[in-house]
């Protein structure tokens, strides 16, 4: 025994002697996880939470959540003499006054960035590839509550500096509650402790930007984690990959390796970021005054579609009875991100009432596979993009020249047209690329070898598949569901078909009345005979057979 | 495939996994080589470590650099960042790179278990589940059901009225400026009253506010007051006003209108001379200051309050009384 086994075998003794972590440390030192590069987009999401944890530490030494007004005098020459809160003078004084301070409040924001485009990113591939059938549900609900966490998050500390741009988002978040009917000028003035900006609101959104939503993003991305860990995670169709099993490399010494190293360069390229390039320059924007303003006012990028929402809507409001009711507030900011994100946490649930399907499903699925919720996944992207290009209309109607009120009318009539005419086109071209597959696995791949018959016809010579595309392109099988038919509308003892089973039927056929069926394996051997019979027709020493 | 629910499913057409050697696998100086690269790559990162120690020391927080495509930056925290950066780069490049050339990648296979249990669990979970409910007792004693209900019910009341003394009650305040009859105007920055003259036709006054306003906010220490009170002054010919709310409220083609946005309260000041629009930066809700203070475009839903103005005895603006109506965003009260 070397030096090396003695000291992990007394290590783990002594671990395993009290909490008998040996059986488990057995089964998963060399657990196996499956390798793709879209697998790294939660590994980003996971490595920015962690280095916002620990930037966000460090500004906290610092930070002054005070609403307090002093002068500023320090190292900020033009602002000397103004002024501000000292949440704004603090933020002032890691910048400039604290050696490698605006460093980490940089690395801080642009974290916070990556943060939530990772979170996106990875949401669309966990949608697109179907990664949150069962038995995963659960794990999505999670994602989804981490998500909408994340964007809450990124603004309570985007508002944290009480610069000039911060307390204008902060001014419009508290006129989205005041819309709230009944008791929107309540929670207002509970929030701020009065009226708007009062002195409160920086003191106590600080503790929830780093004690409450954190501890709670904590604790969900922990069981998000653990239900990876113990699920065992997906991987994509392939030669040896079954529904059953997982193949990969193990975590020591690979994914100790990749994984472990991919924080440090995720890490490291943040800090290389945010040495080179300014985000979030507060100094240049001013302490906050409620009655100052700059034009082309922009939020974080992930607030941009929740702005541009509120800018597209029509200025619908009703007056009843003596009370308003602010449509123009109340659908852009509220109900209709409230719709979007139950829609989102449900999703499963909807899919699986369309397919009937109660199987585990393991093996990811290539998104041309599933067009219809492909084509609905793109969809709301387009909605999603949409909305975020109409919270930069003034930007766009100053770089381009362009009316304001065009931009409007031409987002809002997109909004409406866009998302069905792409979810359309989608549909259709994921179901082209599944019949060039089908066609594929039939005749075999194009060689693009002519071949002239004696007969003076030409052939166009097949070849047939690998091994490996043929293990890829008839995992579509899995993914491919007959529409339920549907019952009945009065059984044999006159009873009615309940309502539930009917709309599961149209929902059904809403996804797969049209659908390109995978060949059986019948279907391909006879096929990939032929294209094999082909090849042989251009083979010198081959005997010419009729092709087909 | 079928709609069943048959418990697992084999992916027809399954091969062996493929593997194919690497040059490192065969070639022991390629392997030799990537050491190599590895180890430069974590050598340097040493090399970072240290000069970030050095840059923290010796570069001055006023130095600035001009990089090309980037423009002019700080000098201390270019340097830091990219030691640090550069520091953490490449440990992780490093420990990548070790990984894909020189560690096995042969992949190796788990199989998955089912995660239901069998029926037999299935049954003892709810056996236990019912013999614990029975062992209370909770189903054949409905006054203690009932009653522990109704506790745990009220039980989260404390909690919400807890909250209760986050902030006073919003009573009419949101109704009320600092505007009163005599209010003297002052500019927004430098607190002077203003007189007619110094407004030229078709000038504008991007930011004013009550004369009284510092003494208040002295007093309360809150910009309570000020996101209220915020006015804009325009002028324009007195024929060119088509219509106002207030019967005479201008003078002499002088109009003051609240410069909190009633759509989602931001400060507006982006005033088209010509077409007398006012332009919200925020959400861009578009404002006629020579109608009504109408909105014409964008997702706000009312006009701009007007205040009505005169001059004092000395000749400088004042407001000939108090807003209105409330000023600033909707509120389910407002009416």
């Amino acid at each position: 025994m070397s030096t090396t086994q003695r000291a992990v075998a007394t290590t783990t003794t002594w671990i395993d002697d009290r909490i008998g972590a040996g059986k488990w440390l057995k089964k998963n030192l060399r657990k196996v996880f499956p390798d793709h590069w879209s697998f790294m987009l939660g590994e980003i999401a996971l490595y920015s939470f962690i280095l916002l944890l620990l930037t966000g530490v460090y500004l906290t030494l610092f930070y002054n959540p005070s609403m307090k007004e002093v002068v500023y005098n320090g190292s900020y020459a033009p602002l000397n003499g103004i002024k501000m809160t000292q949440a704004y003078e603090s933020t002032l004084r890691v910048s400039f006054d604290v050696r490698g301070g605006l460093l980490v409040r940089q690395v801080h924001h642009w974290a916070a960035l990556l943060f939530v485009a990772a979170v996106s990113v990875h949401m669309l591939r966990v949608f697109f590839t179907g990664a949150f059938r069962k038995p995963r549900e659960l794990n999505w609900v999670i994602g989804v509550g981490l998500m909408t966490l994340a964007i809450l998050e990124g603004f309570a500390g985007y508002s944290l500096p009480d610069d000039l741009l911060s307390g204008t988002g902060l001014r419009i978040a508290q006129g989205i509650v005041l819309a709230i009917p009944l008791v929107g000028s309540y929670v207002s003035s509970f929030l701020f402790g009065g009226e708007f900006p009062g002195t409160d609101f920086i003191p106590r959104l600080y503790s929830i930007h780093i004690l409450l939503i954190p501890g709670i993003l904590l604790g969900m991305l922990t069981a998000h984690l653990l239900l990876v860990w113990y699920q065992k995670h997906t991987q994509f169709p392939g030669p040896g990959r079954t529904n059953t099993n997982v193949v990969g490399y193990p975590l020591l010494p690979v994914y100790v390796a990749k994984a472990g190293g991919f924080f440090f360069i995720v890490s490291g390229i943040i800090t290389l970021i945010s040495a080179m390039f300014s985000i979030n320059p507060i100094w240049q924007y001013g302490p906050y005054t409620p009655d100052q303003v700059s034009a082309g006012s922009q939020p974080d990028w992930y607030i941009g579609w929740l702005d541009g929402a509120v800018r597209v809507i029509p200025n619908w409001e009703t007056v009843l009875w003596g009370h308003n009711i602010s449509w123009n507030i109340l659908l852009p900011a509220l109900i209709i991100p409230g719709i979007m994100f139950t829609l989102l946490a449900l999703y499963p649930w909807v899919e699986a009432k369309a397919t009937g399907d109660k199987r585990e499903h393991h093996l990811l699925d290539r998104p041309r596979n599933a067009p219809t919720r492909t084509g609905l996944g793109v969809m709301a992207i387009t909605f999603y993009v949409l909305m975020w290009i109409s919270g930069g209309n003034d930007i766009i109607a100053q770089a381009f020249s362009w009316s304001i009120n065009s931009i409007t009318w031409t987002i809002r009539v997109l909004l409406i047209v866009l998302p069905p005419l792409v979810f359309v086109i989608t549909r259709r071209a994921c179901m082209g690329l599944q019949r060039r597959d089908r066609d594929k696995l039939l005749h075999g791949r194009e060689t693009g070898i002519i071949k002239r018959m004696p007969s003076g016809e030409y052939l166009e010579v097949h070849a047939p598949v690998s091994s490996a595309t043929r293990a890829k392109l008839v995992a579509s099988r899995e993914s491919d569901y007959a529409p339920i038919e549907a019952p009945p509308a009065v059984d044999a003892n006159g009873v009615k078909a309940p309502k539930k089973r009917r709309s599961g039927v149209k929902l059904s056929n809403f996804y797969f009345a049209n659908r390109v069926i995978p060949p059986t394996d019948e279907e391909i051997e006879e096929g990939q005979h032929h294209a094999a019979g082909d090849l042989e027709t251009v083979r010198p020493s081959g005997q010419i057979t009729s092709g087909h | 495939m079928s709609n069943d629910s048959s418990s697992e499913i084999e992916v027809a057409g399954a091969h062996e996994i493929e593997h194919a050697l690497r040059r490192t696998d065969i070639d022991p100086r390629a392997a030799k080589r990537a050491e190599r690269q590895v180890a430069i790559m974590f050598g340097g990162s040493v090399l970072a470590s240290i000069l970030f120690v050095v840059a923290f020391v010796s570069v001055k927080s006023t130095a600035v650099v001009n990089l090309p495509l980037i423009g002019l930056i700080g000098l201390q925290n270019l340097t830091l960042g990219l030691a640090s950066g550069l520091g953490l780069f490449l440990i992780g490049a490093g420990a990548t790179h070790w990984a894909r050339k020189l560690m096995s990648d042969e992949e190796i296979v788990d199989e998955r278990k089912s995660f239901a249990s069998d029926d037999e669990t299935r049954g003892a979970v709810v056996e236990s589940f019912q013999t614990g409910v029975e062992e209370s007792g909770v189903m054949k004693r409905p006054l203690i059901r009932r009653t522990l209900l109704a506790a745990l019910a009220l039980m989260p009341i404390p909690a919400i009225v807890l909250l209760r003394d986050l902030g006073p009650l919003p009573e009419t305040k949101s109704r009320e400026t600092l505007w009163r009859k005599g209010s003297r105007i002052v500019t927004d920055i430098s607190y002077r009253p203003i007189k007619p003259e110094d407004i030229p036709l078709g000038g504008l006054v991007a930011g004013a506010l009550p004369a009284d306003l510092l003494k208040v906010e002295e007093e309360e220490g809150n910009l309570n007051q000020r996101a209220k009170a915020a006015i804009i002054l325009v002028r324009m010919a007195p024929d060119e006003i088509r219509s106002q709310q207030i019967q005479d409220g201008d003078f002499q083609g002088i109009l003051a209108f609240s410069k909190i946005c009633t759509h989602l309260g931001c400060p507006i000041a982006l005033y088209e001379q010509r077409t007398k629009h006012l332009l919200c930066p925020c959400h861009q809700s578009t404002f006629d200051l020579a109608d009504d203070g109408n909105v014409i475009f964008g997702p706000s839903a009312r006009r701009l309050p007007q205040l009505a103005i005169e001059v004092d005895k000395e000749g400088y603006l004042v407001a000939k009384e108090g807003f209105q109506e409330p000023v600033g965003p909707s509120f389910w009260e407002r009416g």
